[in-house]
């Protein structure tokens, strides 16, 4: 789900054309039901074509190519940068003309319960069997019914020993730092991530939407904040390589990108616990092309292809077989590669809290424009 | 009675005439603005009546919440924020733009192209990566402070970013060249002589300044600082890079509620009280000009 910050000069002024845009198209839109027939095992790949939404490189480059010939279907890329961007095109009431579209957990949920998505055949998906069992116990849908898992990972406190003095062990060490991290420290401004390390610490689920509880959330990110050298949600790997920053709130792959240029870096998941983020493929309900979709699905899941997003973006998927093929090469410069499925269920998985969104957001605001 | 028929047809043929040539010359503008102003406004105006959907779109269910919540203090205190980070950083404009281009309104011909060049081009370069590399010159491992202690200047690093005050200096940096275009062309075209009458008249040089070239350059000044106002206002790139995303302002509140909030209707209210301000600052502009051209007139 983060790959693209990287891009974020490009996802700050796409994103606010696609924002206008958006208001435009919305306006004159009606909605549409599809019916959905039953899906044709035998159907001739070669006449489909498949409009895939994912974030920007977070897919093998040549992913369009090597599907339409592995598969036969032709195969369009179109790239988001945000959940919240591909939400608003898929839930505008139009055909957004997307098969398939990659989104966190939470708003494939979200999707699900609006009924937008198709159910998912596992007759067309036979390398569903690659997956590890956890993988279809996931809190947002359990049993895979709507969605596929493509990656998943957690979220901890990255940071460098040589700068600290001192291995981090708990939340409490980000969010009120000892003196000689004091302003060296970052955090995610991701709503969700923002809140996530005091929810932790004290001992409230980062799903709560329980007002009385983020009161003591905000009370406490409102103290962290004039401790903080900034809040941070693309480059705070960066920080902690040149040394501005000696201990931030990370998602567990993108510690990995420090650790490529400094060794000194390091990844922990505090003791009280942390979340469990998964991004997944959905199949949406308007699609005319749902074999393909499927076996598109199906050709992600080869570990051959899987083994992709492992080795480039540093993530960990619930694909057992590409990890396998994968991981345990890498987990010797990156440690926390070689999570196992059961430490990473260990982690609150990211449900979508409905109504309390505006809640979580003005907190946001409160805390980030506190003094 | 032909007579007086005549002159009447011709006239209307040329009111014709003039009409299409109007149409002709203004319709491309005004498509335009009706195509990318007047209905993108109308929209965010009619969103900000109704309901947030869940997922982001309208619930069309008429509401005045959105506009009770706007009063509520976090987001007053981001809007009184963003005034006076945006008025701090025209002010400074100001006193860094005029005499800028009053100096090069004073360079030989050739000389004054190459200077306004030079004004300009910052400009050449995408904006967000201009801000960016201030993260690069001025955090705590940055040049900067390399530099300075490397030369023993500092012994521990500057903490330069990430403050209200890197924020305000950003955005002056990003603005400055919008204040002095403008008044470098109102001072272009101050007539010298004026000038030699006021001191042959025995007026000292600031009294010149203020009764003559200050209001004769009023214009350049206003149009400037609502270039720089403006932009400054609803900007969201500058604090969010120099920062640090302590400070927030009404532009950053904005995108949030379109792109992570997913909260139309809310942020739509946010817009229109930026639109209504920079309404209100123009109508400010056309009085305060109004007021100066009369002056100078008598």
């Amino acid at each position: 789900m983060h790959s693209v910050f990287s891009n974020r000069g490009r996802k700050i002024v796409i994103s606010s054309m696609a924002a206008g845009l958006l208001l435009l198209v919305s306006a004159c839109s009606s909605s549409s039901d599809e019916a959905s027939g039953a899906l044709d095992p035998n159907a001739d790949l070669t006449k489909q074509s498949l409009v895939v939404s994912n974030w920007a490189a977070y897919n093998p480059p040549d992913l369009a190519a090597t599907f339409e010939k592995a598969i036969g279907a032709k195969m369009t890329i179109t790239n988001h940068a945000t959940n919240e961007e591909i939400m608003a095109k898929l839930t505008s009431g139009a055909d957004s003309g997307i098969d398939v579209a990659f989104v966190s957990g939470q708003y494939a949920q979200a999707l699900a319960a609006q009924g937008l998505l198709e159910p998912i055949d596992t007759a067309l998906i036979p390398n569903l069997s690659n997956l590890y069992p956890e993988a279809s116990k996931l809190a947002y849908d359990i049993g895979n019914k709507y969605s596929v898992p493509y990656t998943w990972g957690t979220t901890g406190i990255c940071y460098r020993k040589d700068l600290t003095g001192f291995d981090p062990t708990s939340w409490n060490d980000l969010l009120n730092p000892a003196a000689n991290v004091k302003g060296k420290t970052t955090m995610l401004a991701t709503e969700r991530w923002l809140m996530l390390p005091a929810q932790k610490l004290l001992g409230i689920s980062a799903n709560s939407t329980d007002e009385a509880e983020m009161a003591k959330v905000k009370a406490q990110l409102i103290a962290t904040k004039k401790t903080l050298l900034a809040y941070d949600d693309t480059t705070f790997y960066t920080r902690l390589v040149s040394g501005e920053a000696s201990m931030v709130e990370a998602w567990d792959g993108w510690c990995n990108y420090g650790i490529t240029d400094n060794k000194n870096i390091k990844f922990v998941i505090p003791k009280e616990g942390s979340d469990l983020w998964v991004d997944t493929m959905v199949i949406l309900k308007t699609s005319k092309n749902k074999e393909a979709a499927h076996a598109f699905i199906n050709y992600i899941l080869d570990p051959a292809v899987n083994s992709w997003v492992i080795s480039n973006v540093l993530y960990k998927t619930p694909d057992k077989a590409a990890m396998e093929l994968t991981a345990a090469k890498l987990g010797e410069t990156y440690p926390n590669m070689l999570m196992t499925p059961a430490e990473l269920l260990k982690g609150e998985g990211l449900n979508d809290l409905g109504t309390s969104g505006p809640m979580y957001t003005k907190i946001a605001t409160e805390v980030t424009s506190s003094k | 009675m032909t007579l007086t028929i005549r002159p009447r047809v011709s006239r209307d043929s040329e009111k014709r005439r003039d009409l299409l040539e109007r149409m002709v010359l203004q319709g491309p503008g005004l498509l335009f603005i009706i195509i990318f102003m007047a209905i993108p406004i109308t929209l965010v105006a009619i969103y900000s009546i109704f309901q947030r959907g869940r997922f982001g779109g309208i619930v069309y269910n008429a509401t005045t919440e959105n506009f009770t919540r706007a009063f509520d203090p976090v987001y007053l205190g981001v809007l009184v924020d963003s005034i006076k980070i945006a008025g701090i950083t025209t002010a400074l404009a100001i006193v860094i733009g005029y005499p800028t281009a009053y100096a090069i309104a004073k360079l030989p011909k050739k000389w004054r192209s190459i200077a306004l060049v030079l004004v300009v081009m910052p400009f050449w370069t995408n904006f967000l990566i201009r801000t960016y590399s201030w993260i690069m010159l001025f955090n705590r491992e940055g040049l900067l402070n390399h530099a300075l202690m490397k030369f023993n200047i500092i012994h521990t690093p500057l903490d330069l970013l990430y403050t209200q005050s890197a924020v305000v200096v950003g955005l002056l940096y990003g603005y400055l060249p919008l204040m002095i275009l403008p008044l470098y062309a109102s001072i272009e075209r101050l007539d010298p002589q004026l000038g030699e009458a006021a001191a042959n008249l025995g007026a000292t040089k600031a009294r010149a300044f203020f009764s003559l070239t200050l209001p004769l350059t009023a214009s350049g000044l206003i149009a400037g600082s609502i270039f720089v106002f403006i932009p400054s206002l609803g900007n969201f790139i500058v604090p969010e890079l120099l920062g640090g995303g302590k400070t927030v302002m009404v532009g950053n509140l904005i995108r949030d509620q379109f792109l992570k909030a997913r909260d139309w209707p809310f942020g739509s209210v946010l817009a229109l009280s930026v639109i209504l301000l920079v309404f209100i600052f123009f109508l400010l502009q056309s009085l305060v000009e109004k007021r100066y051209s009369s002056e100078v007139n008598e």
